[in-house]
């Protein structure tokens, strides 16, 4: 399955610039579908990026941010070709995890 | 149904007592003050509080000053609240962490980062708005908190309008 990762993390000498977008519902517990049904909560509490062993950002989200979340950051200390990782989790227990190269 | 004799009804007791103390600590958890916050765990009180300042003070145990050194970048007019892009950049030194929040929506808190050494203290994302709200924006530089805040004005609900 592709993942619900998308990541673009490019170095500029001292500086890596990332940005992600992540496909998630985000659904707020507070939006009715057509029958009139509350649809739950679902929404990515935790996301975390990773490089060289080392947290380099952490994000706790509520429900307010929204669908098929967009963040963008940037750190230093990081060269082309290292890995970064980028992990979540959500109030459901899901999860998902890729690993890029800094580009 | 049969009726048990003998040593069950003694487990029955004990099963009952178990889940009786179960709930009474169920209960009890969402009046304890956490204070946890900006460090690890993930602030599930903060998320959960209304109004703005209760969760800034859940979230941090302390009060923001306004200060100039807090750039909120956020657009005047959102045409669609269910995507709202901001942006936060700060001149502060040591910044840990950083936090949005929308007053007017159903929780406060939007959302919280974390900056370890070395991560540049500015973030951008993309919020949801329940109606026109100031959002506001708060650093923690070196102990401190320091805030931005702007209105934003929201002609399209984002949270079920």
């Amino acid at each position: 399955m592709a993942s619900s990762i998308r990541v673009r993390a490019t170095s500029n000498g001292d500086v890596t610039e990332v940005q992600t977008l992540i496909q998630h519902p985000m659904d707020t517990g507070l939006v009715r579908d057509s029958k009139g049904e509350t649809i739950p909560a679902h929404y990515i509490q935790e996301l975390k990026f990773a490089c060289n062993g080392k947290d380099v950002f952490v994000a706790n989200w509520g429900t307010a941010i929204s669908k098929d979340p967009y963040v963008k950051f940037s750190f230093k200390g990081a060269k082309k070709g290292d890995d970064l990782t980028i992990s979540w989790t959500d109030n459901k227990g899901g999860s998902d995890q890729i690993t890029a190269k800094i580009a | 149904m049969t009726v048990h004799t003998g040593p069950l009804p003694t487990r029955r007791l004990i099963l009952q007592g178990a889940v009786t103390v179960a709930l009474i600590g169920l209960g009890n958890l969402p009046f304890v003050p956490v204070h946890a916050a900006a460090n690890d765990k993930y602030p599930e009180e903060a998320f959960k509080l209304k109004n703005e300042a209760e969760a800034i003070k859940a979230l941090y145990g302390k009060t923001a000053e306004p200060s100039d050194k807090v750039k909120l970048d956020a657009p005047e007019i959102a045409e669609n609240g269910g995507v709202v892009p901001m942006a936060v950049t700060t001149t502060l030194d040591k910044v840990t962490s950083i936090s949005f929040f929308v007053a007017e929506n159903p929780n406060a808190l939007a959302a919280s980062y974390k900056f370890p050494d070395g991560t540049i203290p500015a973030v951008a994302n993309r919020l949801k708005m329940a109606k026109t709200s100031n959002v506001t924006a708060i650093v923690e530089a070196d102990g401190k908190l320091y805030s931005a805040t702007k209105e934003v004005k929201v002609t399209v609900g984002g949270c079920g309008g």
